[in-house]
Formats: C-alpha cells, structure tokens, sequence
C-alpha cells in the first residue's frame, strides 16, 4: 500500500515537474516590462542631430497633448518598415514625434531621412546608447507613447510599429 | 642626457599608472556586468555578451562608476529601468519568496528523511 502511495506520488511530481517547464518552454524569452505607464527620468542633456548643440530631453516634450518618442538608425532595417507609420502619424495627427538617432553615423542618418522622408519635429543623437538606456530601452526600433502633461509613458512599442500598434496608437491619441 | 633618462623614467611611470588604473576600473565593470542578465540574449550575462545592448549597458556602468556611483547604485538604477530580471540575484519578495525558500525546505526534509533512516538502522 505504501509502496503504491510511494510510486503514486514520485508519477505526480515528474508529472508536476514536466508541466513547469512545459509552461516555461511556452514562454517567450524575450522580456518586456509588465509596466507599461511608467515614470522616467527625461532630463538627459543630448546633442541634436546635425548640428553642435545640446538639449535636454524634457525641453522637447509640450506641456499638453501626446508625443512620440522613436529610437531609430540607418542601419536598422525594421526602422525602413516602421517609418511609413511615423509619417502618416506627423502629417495625419500632427502628433510632436522626438527621433533619438541610435548609434549612427550621421551621414549615413542624412541619406536615410532624404530617401524616406523626415517624419520628426526634433532628432537628438545617442551614439553610445547610453540615452536609450536611461529610457529604459532593449535597441532600435522602439516607440514611446508619452503624456505630455505628467511627462509619463503611457504606452511602449518594442520593435517595429505596425498596423496593429498603429491602430493602438490613433485610439490612444484620438 | 641625464634630463633625458628621468623624463624617460616618468614616461613609463606614468604609462603604467595609466594602465593600472584603467585596468582597475574596467575590472569593477566587469564585476557588476557579470551579475547582469543580458535582456535580449539566451543565458548571457551582460558580461558575456557582445550585442549593442550589452556594450551600452557596459559604457553606462563606467560613466556610473566616474561619477562615484557605488554598486548598490547601479543594480538599483538598472532595476528601475528594467526591472528585477535584469540581476541575477533576485531580492527575496513575494514573487520570489519561493525561489529563496524551495532549496531550504527541501534540504530540511532531505535531512529528515536521511536521519530517520539512519535511526532507523
């Protein structure tokens, strides 16, 4: 009897066991925060994009309304995709979008904004990353929904924006 | 030629000072890189870890470090950007409660289990 209870018992927990890590398995690996609204620190000074001066962060975000905060490069190919939505999020909802230039070479940037257009009110430069970080960024693309108001993040898109996130997007700011 | 040599001297003294310290600094980021997981790579630590996000993460723990920040600091800073996932060493709460004390329990009944067959015997 004790013998059953014995063997009973050792089938559950491999069971049991099984079962965590087939959860785990179904699990992405790729981590995003759970916190969507969140506070962040945008006083970071940082230099503009094609030219010498510097700006803080904050000085760029209206008191009212919604901005756009899109981490960006010439290099990044999902950036090209993206880029279409940005433009038609400028000219559509006249919404302020702040570029921040990821790691790239400013020439490279230039060509880039010449052949697709330039959807951004501002651009600022982080060539180390260091900026994207205090944001609280993984890489490029990334898209940032904030109140200008409480200067808080109301929504944040890791990777490409898409029809999806677009969508998400107008509702948010309509 | 005298004037030379102490100019010498003080050349590599000076290159090895240099070199000293940097060593020691980049050591410490080392240190506090390898207790941070790489977020957007498999089982990596950001230590081990080549990808953009990694080497930003490491240039940032430098800037840190220049500016007197101490360790505690800089898991803290790290923490509230990317929350508790980013340290290898989760603080005990309510989500990891059971991570902390599931090793202990089990050694306890372990021990348990070894002891009364001992006594058993």
């Amino acid at each position: 009897m004790s013998k059953n209870i014995k063997l009973i018992s050792i089938v559950l927990f491999t069971l049991f066991s099984f079962f965590i890590l087939l959860k785990g398995l179904d699990k992405s690996n790729m981590y995003s925060p759970n916190i969507q609204k969140s506070k962040i620190d945008f006083n970071f000074k940082s230099k503009y994009l094609f030219s010498e001066d510097e700006v803080f962060l904050n000085e760029l975000l209206n008191n009212e309304g919604w901005s756009l905060i899109n981490i960006w490069a010439s290099w990044c190919l999902p950036c090209r995709d993206e880029h279409v939505f940005l433009l038609n999020l400028k000219s559509t909802y006249k919404l302020s979008i702040i570029g921040i230039n990821y790691k790239d070479d400013e020439k490279n940037a230039k060509q880039f904004l010449s052949e697709l257009g330039n959807p951004y009110t501002n651009i600022i430069t982080d060539p180390k990353g260091i900026n994207s970080i205090e944001l609280g960024a993984f890489g490029v693309p990334e898209t940032y929904l904030i109140d200008n108001k409480s200067k808080v993040i109301i929504k944040k898109f890791i990777g490409p924006l898409d029809d999806n996130s677009f969508v998400e997007l107008t509702k948010i700011i309509q | 030629m005298k004037n030379i040599k102490i100019l010498f001297k003080l050349l590599i003294i000076f290159f090895f000072l240099q070199n000293y310290s940097w060593a020691e600094t980049s050591g410490h980021v080392d240190k506090i890189s390898k207790n941070l997981r790489c977020l957007i790579c498999q089982g990596q630590s950001v230590y081990d870890s080549q990808s953009d996000f990694a080497l930003s993460i490491k240039i940032l723990i430098q800037n840190k470090i220049d500016e007197g920040k101490n360790d505690e600091q800089i898991y803290d800073f790290l923490k509230n950007k990317y929350g508790e996932w980013i340290v290898y060493d989760p603080e005990i709460n309510k989500n990891t409660f059971l991570l902390w004390v599931l090793p202990l329990i089990l050694f306890v009944f372990g021990g348990i289990l070894i002891l009364r067959k001992v006594s058993i015997r």
